[in-house]
């Protein structure tokens, strides 16, 4: 079997491939990226919800309530393709890395909107009061006093999510997004070994999240030391 | 017509009801002091003033108008003649010395950052801080934090200020470098309601002593006549428990 694969390496590396591989990763990353980016701007936006205590809010609150604890129970894979069969009919000819974004974005906006509430539940109530006695309003208090304190306790589970999440848009490949589990698959097709091919997938894996969750170390160390 | 005017003010929390009528009338300038046991509805008071813990009935007058603590406006308007001071000093964590005092005065009043840092310095100066601006409230001991806190509680230059048992987390060997703080205030025109358990204390600086026990003031004197004459059986047998220790 080594003879076989020894064999077909060099005709597996060529030039083609490789690029081949790594536009895939560059769409497993930029869905992972770009996906849960927007769903942290989103999450945050329904954790401040959340807290909010207007009367006039409420309808909202209880949407953002519902948002959240559906989507954290819907599958991934269940999320793709309800995108797909919402967004095909409505805008033809989105492509299929877009309906995969915006389904990276869809869950990840309802996990990241609990990392950022339990963060912002973080800061101390004592906190809360010395603003309020000062008579700081409610998105000064937010902006000044209290997101300042708590990036150290979001930033560390939402990069890690978002690490976790490159490997999860390996499911985006049965919509037919060509991300790096599609490539491996069609590699194989085309005649390669199953060894060489998914063996390929791996590695750009490991290249495309180890680096990340090593940022999130640093980012995390150097939040702890602040 | 008094400054401040408490009439009547009860507090409920859940079904057990920690102010029970309370009224109270202070002077411009006067020190109140409001001692009493624990748990009996002296902190309560000073927070129901301010806003933070909410009365059910009664009603507040400052300089004769009446606060409406269901308004967001009057509120603001409260919260802009009044300041507390907490135990736990509450300063922002995330920010200087020199931050903690400007905030309020730029980000609420719309003073400019010069104005409000030379006053924020001055006031610094008068609580002995002025070395530790750029420190942050984690560096400081909670004697200095205290001291940064009353300063934070005076740059909105309020008329009334609260102090909450301001000593009661303090290491004993602080606690003097916080009162001398409060002593310098007394006399500057500033009404002030003191809880505290420093007896000696507050026989020194207020003008009036309250005795508080189970959410009501059950007696209400000079100082004098509140530790020695006290006319109240309950004051007599607070006074007397502290005097044993």
């Amino acid at each position: 079997m080594l003879d076989a694969l020894l064999e077909q390496a060099p005709a597996f590396f060529n030039r083609y491939n490789l690029i081949f591989l790594l536009e895939a990763m560059g769409r497993t990353l930029a869905m992972t990226l770009i996906g849960c980016s927007l769903g942290f701007a989103f999450g945050l936006l329904l954790a401040v919800l959340r807290r909010s205590r207007s009367a006039l809010l409420l309808p909202l609150r209880a949407a953002a309530i519902a948002y959240v604890e559906t989507f954290r129970r819907i599958p991934f894979l269940v999320i793709l393709f309800i995108v797909m069969f919402v967004i095909e009919p409505l805008m033809p000819g989105t492509s299929l890395l877009g309906i995969a974004t915006v389904s990276v974005c869809l869950l990840s906006t309802a996990f990241l909107s609990e990392i950022v509430r339990a963060g912002l539940e973080s800061v101390s109530a004592r906190q809360l009061e010395g603003a309020r006695a000062l008579n700081l309003g409610f998105l000064q208090t937010l902006i000044l006093v209290v997101l300042p304190q708590s990036w150290k306790v979001i930033l560390p589970p939402a990069a890690a999510f978002a690490v976790m999440f490159v490997k999860d848009t390996s499911l985006a490949s049965q919509l037919g997004v060509i991300e790096l589990t599609f490539a491996g698959k069609m590699l194989v097709n085309r005649g390669f070994s199953p060894v060489l091919g998914f063996g390929a997938v791996l590695i750009c894996y490991f290249l495309l999240s180890y680096p990340l969750s090593r940022a999130a170390a640093w980012l995390e160390k150097r939040l702890a030391a602040s | 017509m008094p400054h401040l005017e408490i009439r009547n003010l009860c507090s409920a929390y859940g079904a057990s009801e920690v102010l029970q009528e309370v009224s109270l009338a202070a002077d411009q300038g006067e020190v109140i002091g409001l001692i009493g046991p624990s748990g009996s509805g002296k902190s309560t008071l000073l927070r129901a003033l301010i806003g933070l813990t909410p009365a059910s009935q009664g009603e507040v007058l400052i300089a004769g108008e009446r606060v409406d603590y269901r308004s967001r406006k009057s509120l603001r308007a409260l919260r802009n003649r009044m300041s507390i001071v907490f135990q736990e000093y509450n300063l922002f964590q995330n920010m200087t010395t020199l931050r903690n005092l400007t905030l309020a005065p730029i980000k609420v009043k719309k003073r400019s950052r010069r104005e409000a840092e030379r006053e924020a310095l001055a006031l610094l100066e008068k609580v002995g801080m002025t070395d530790k601006r750029d420190a942050y409230p984690e560096e400081l001991s909670g004697g200095q934090q205290q001291r940064v806190a009353i300063a934070r509680a005076l740059a909105t230059h309020p008329e009334i200020l609260l102090l909450d048992e301001v000593t009661a987390a303090l290491d004993p060997e602080r606690v003097s470098e916080v009162l001398a703080t409060i002593r310098t205030l007394t006399g500057e025109g500033i009404t002030m309601l003191i809880v505290s358990h420093e007896m000696a204390f507050v026989r020194e600086v207020s003008t009036q002593v309250a005795v508080m026990d189970q959410g009501s003031i059950v007696e209400i004197g000079p100082p004098e006549r509140i530790f020695d004459r006290p006319r109240q059986a309950r004051t007599r047998e607070f006074v007397a428990s502290i005097l044993k220790h």
